[in-house]
């Protein structure tokens, strides 16, 4: 049995960004054809030059947590182009900054520092849960996280797993918020695009962070 | 005099607002610094380029900003965090629409007025075309 991960080390946190990079821009296509339903149809663009902007910085040093994710965020800021940059920004850069001369996190200190970063998503838009945004995937996600208990590994599909059904529960919702509320009662019956990158990113924190499970082993084995 | 940024998810169109602004101003009007688009042809707005033009158009009344919609006011708020402490200050984001608050803006600016004042009359340009559109 592989060894089991328990801590996110800064080349882990590289690891997932580069992935959520190569995600981004193979779905940019369904991205912005989710945007184009409901809003300006640049998301999957602006994700994918947004992130690649983002690979182009991981090489340089860095030595702690929050150096990377500083860096990570500013750079969607000037990159992104639409609300995304800021929101995403502002994420990674509120994430970093909770973390302070951190070399790695663990489980708990991860949830934390996502918290606060979608603190500062919350507080950027000006919304909350339930109005058809990116939201919509956090914080479900960051609530399945941290009831998980388990291994990192468990909590992170657990996260993930919630943000795509966070995700898909955005369909029929009505958005109030950013430019699908131009629309009102039509945005109705699409996916929320920021919603779909969120459940990205945590697809990609799985793929990378979550490697070194126990799948098989203690669940679903006996079934 | 009180500065003034103009921020647009496209280059273009904030350059064309800043002239017709200027065609009302005679010399020596505010200076009015653009932070739009992420190149001339790209449409998006950047909070670090906004930031820049805030800090190029700074003045002791302060600076005005006017934002076209969606992310260039997300944007903007979030350039204004990253300024210092005594900019984030002086700055006064308005929520005059773009073409006709950045007219009264300019003008009222031009006439020495301080930041609050210059917002309040971009603001009012909404009201000033209401009133000419529906004749009162």
């Amino acid at each position: 049995m592989t060894e089991r991960k328990t801590t996110v080390t800064v080349p882990d946190l590289i690891a997932w960004l580069r992935r959520t990079g190569e995600l981004m821009a193979e779905h940019a296509a369904e991205l912005s054809d989710l945007d184009s339903a409901i809003g300006d149809g640049d998301h999957g663009t602006n994700m994918k030059r947004g992130f690649a902007a983002v690979a182009g910085v991981l090489d340089e040093d860095f030595e702690t947590v929050d150096a990377l994710l500083k860096r990570v965020g500013s750079t969607l800021v000037s990159s992104v182009g639409g609300a995304s940059g800021p929101l995403y920004g502002t994420f990674y850069l509120r994430m970093g900054t909770s973390q302070k001369g951190a070399t790695e996190l663990d489980a708990a200190s991860l949830l934390g520092a996502m918290s606060t970063g979608v603190e500062g998503i919350e507080a950027r838009g000006k919304a909350g849960i339930g109005e058809k945004t990116m939201l919509d995937a956090w914080m479900p996600a960051l609530e399945a996280f941290g009831r998980a208990g388990g291994s990192l590994a468990d909590a992170l599909r657990a996260g993930a797993e919630a943000a795509a059904a966070g995700r898909d529960a955005t369909e029929p919702m009505v958005a109030t918020k950013g430019r699908a509320s131009y629309l009102g009662e039509r945005s109705a019956g699409h996916i929320d695009p920021g919603a779909a990158s969120t459940a990205l990113i945590w697809q990609a924190a799985v793929e990378t962070l979550a490697g070194g499970s126990d799948t098989g082993s203690d669940d679903g084995a006996a079934s | 005099m009180t500065g003034i940024v103009v921020v647009s998810h496209s280059r273009p169109l904030a350059t064309a607002a800043v002239d017709l602004a200027s065609q009302m101003l005679r010399s020596g009007g505010p200076r009015i610094e653009v932070a739009a688009g992420l190149s001339d042809t790209e449409l998006g707005t950047d909070a670090a380029a906004i930031q820049t033009a805030i800090e190029a158009a700074m003045d002791d009344q302060g600076v005005v900003v006017l934002m076209d919609l969606g992310s260039a006011i997300m944007s903007a708020e979030m350039a204004v965090e990253m300024l210092d402490e005594d900019d984030a200050a002086r700055v006064r984001l308005s929520w005059a629409p773009l073409v006709e608050g950045l007219i009264g803006a300019a003008v009222t600016a031009a006439g020495g007025a301080d930041r609050e004042e210059v917002a309040t009359q971009a603001e009012l340009a909404a009201e000033a075309k209401r009133m000419q559109v529906t004749g009162g």
